[in-house]
């Protein structure tokens, strides 16, 4: 629980720190105008990754992954991108922006939570139709390819260094 | 060493770094992935049992995700914390609300952009526990983690969000006042 706390204190003070707890970052990333947002994301899924798929190999820590239901990831992926062009944050940035006193994330985390009792209303529904079509289990990009994670990662710094680069050079 | 606490912004690839290290800490010590959403309906469980103690428990979905205080319901607690000290150790920054971008769309009338805050954010929650997770579990904690469903939502939210961002905010978009 204290864990927790001290986790989730760094965690936001993160969000904070590097801008994305703004509606002008986020919604300013999708116009393509302002890329903090992908930088910071990219960085934490690289070095995050390395990380962790470095305790799992040598810790034998089992990964968590999620449910690779299809149909549902898409059109849960279709309507979230759509809610968070309209309310400029998503789910943890609106925690840190409201704590920050900003009033159109507070009105955005009351939708949340109204968003998630309607969903748990239609959760039954869901669970004998959509959940269960096109569903995957839980693969991992190296499960379903054969290649090794690390491949993954060597590709990704790949495409992050010149991408930043010529992010940066543009910026200046 | 304050006053790098005390800056404004810190660079994006600072944070980022911070952040996935902050990943290997969370899996190293408790098991567990950075996430949100799972928190926040947990708070609505919460709520609704306050009112409606029976239909909380005869629900599947709120039965799936509990009603009890536990480490992520913390670590949102934590986000709040650590964002409003953050935000206070920078020192008071000019706010304007609705955010400049928004006004110069929709006008300055707050009472539409709390509107629209209230809808955008039903539309991400439902989104979210329909995929199983957010930015957060999906969008960073599961995309390291090199999952399938992780990047097919990261992918399909950002598609999503840029195509209405342009409808609702870009050059082509209509000044409605």
């Amino acid at each position: 629980m204290v864990l927790g706390l001290a986790t989730g204190f760094v965690f936001g003070f993160l969000l904070q720190k590097s801008g994305v707890a703004k509606f002008e970052t986020i919604v300013s990333q999708f116009l393509f105008r302002d890329f903090t947002m992908l930088k910071v994301m990219l960085t934490a899924i690289i070095a995050g990754g390395v990380g962790v798929y470095a305790i799992h190999e040598f810790g034998g820590k089992p990964l968590v992954i999620k449910q690779a239901q299809m149909d549902a990831v898409l059109l849960g992926g279709l309507i979230f991108g759509t809610g968070m062009a309209l309310l400029g944050y998503c789910p943890g940035t609106a925690v840190a922006s409201a704590a920050q006193g900003n009033r159109d994330a507070l009105a955005g985390l009351l939708g949340m939570f109204a968003g998630g009792a309607l969903f748990a209303e239609n959760f039954s529904y869901f669970a004998a139709s959509l959940l269960k079509r096109h569903d995957l289990g839980k693969p991992t990009l190296p499960e379903i390819t054969g290649l090794p994670a690390w491949l993954f990662f060597a590709a990704l710094i790949a495409v992050a260094l010149p991408l930043f680069r010529r992010l940066e050079r543009r910026e200046r | 060493m304050f006053s790098i606490l005390r800056m404004r912004r810190w660079p994006p690839y600072a944070a980022g770094a911070l952040l996935g290290a902050l990943s290997w800490f969370a899996f190293a010590t408790t098991g567990k992935l950075l996430g949100v959403s799972t928190a926040l309906v947990k708070t609505t469980a919460m709520a609704e049992q306050a009112v409606v103690p029976g239909h909380v428990a005869a629900n599947p979905y709120f039965a799936k995700t509990g009603t009890k205080i536990d480490w992520e319901w913390m670590l949102v607690l934590g986000i709040a914390l650590g964002a409003w000290t953050a935000g206070r150790l920078a020192g008071a920054e000019e706010r304007k609300e609705p955010p400049a971008l928004w006004q110069s769309r929709f006008g300055a009338s707050r009472r539409k952009r709390y509107a629209a805050a209230f809808a955008g954010g039903g539309l991400v929650m439902y989104g979210a526990r329909m995929a199983g997770g957010c930015t957060s579990g999906h969008g960073i904690s599961g995309s390291l983690q090199l999952a399938v469903s992780s990047w097919t939502f990261f992918l399909t939210i950002f598609a999503a969000a840029v195509a209405v961002s342009a409808l609702l905010y870009g050059r082509g978009a209509n000044d409605a006042r």
